[in-house]
């Protein structure tokens, strides 16, 4: 598998993104956020983590209109796989390639530890190796994570399968890390070609760094 | 002209920052405040003298960047 890892000014998660899907023997290649292509042979496009342009204005708002985000787009509405992480799930809201929106914790706190996630829907491209209820050790590093979308959209995404993870306790039951809504901590679209998570999988691929949850999450794209 | 754009979180969107400040001013013994949202104010210079053909132009730049009407709304007073 071909992985393209896009880097805005202030990304800070791609060379981690590259070690990890490297560490699981594919090979990558980073993309520049004035690219107006992505490379022709790839599989799958991450938008990794970070802080593109400051979080100035909103968090992911200045980056969505980087001329890579254009080929992102036409990409994705071609049924490309593509997976947003932390900065890269703000990225791909405010892109209008998923749905909902991240607001400022409710607690107004930078948000970094470990955090148990429970595994809600795994039809899907993304969590496919994982189980439904599973509850996974994932870190997470967030001071815009408190995703929002109003009732209507719930429903839709409720209903479409499109809610992928959740803020849990270690038996998987709902706990509220940051206000999100019904604790959702990542989600697809509605084509399931686009995911988009707050929590970093590249960051649980070792038992002695806490957690080596995270290789399932990414070996999905495999499949 | 000048364009003042204000943008704050929609009604019915929880506001963490102005719900804090709410408690702040609360306990500093500020009395009788219902509630406090907190929002940004975008101040954009603009060099025609067309007032509608500013106003037409600064909302495009609202719901194209300066909000995002998922969670936002925006108010824009031309001077």
């Amino acid at each position: 598998m071909k992985v393209a890892v896009l880097r805005f000014p202030g990304t800070n998660c791609e060379f981690d993104t590259q070690y990890a899907f490297e560490k699981l023997g594919h090979t990558t290649e980073l993309v520049w956020h004035e690219s107006e292509q992505l490379p022709t042979d790839i599989d799958l496009v991450v938008v990794p983590g970070g802080f593109s342009y400051g979080d100035y204005l909103r968090s992911g708002s200045i980056a969505r209109f980087s001329p890579v985000m254009k080929a992102v787009s036409v990409y994705a509405n071609d049924g490309g796989k593509v997976l947003g992480i932390c900065n890269g799930f703000q990225i791909l809201t405010e892109a209008g390639l998923l749905p909902g929106a991240l607001k400022r914790n409710n607690n107004l706190h930078f948000i970094s530890k470990h955090q148990n996630l429970c595994v809600i829907n795994n039809d899907n491209a993304f969590l496919n190796k994982c189980n439904k209820g599973e509850v996974l050790n994932i870190p997470i590093a967030h001071a815009d994570g408190n995703y929002y979308i109003d009732d209507e959209g719930f429903k839709k995404i409720e209903a479409n399968g499109q809610i992928l993870l959740r803020y849990s306790d270690d038996k998987g039951e709902p706990v509220v890390v940051n206000g999100s809504v019904t604790s959702i901590a990542g989600v697809c679209n509605e084509a399931k070609n686009v995911f988009g998570l707050m929590p970093h999988p590249e960051r649980a691929l070792e038992a002695i760094l806490g957690s080596e949850d995270g290789v399932r999450m990414l070996k999905g794209f495999e499949a | 002209m000048t364009a003042v754009v204000n943008v704050f979180l929609k009604d019915g969107v929880l506001d963490p920052q102005g719900k804090a400040a709410h408690h702040a001013l609360d306990s500093l013994g500020f009395a009788g405040v219902d509630d406090v949202r907190i929002g940004k104010q975008i101040i954009i210079k603009l060099d025609t003298e067309d007032r509608a053909e500013a106003e037409t132009e600064v909302k495009e730049m609202c719901e194209t960047l300066l909000a995002n009407t998922v969670i936002e709304d925006y108010t824009i007073e031309i001077n």
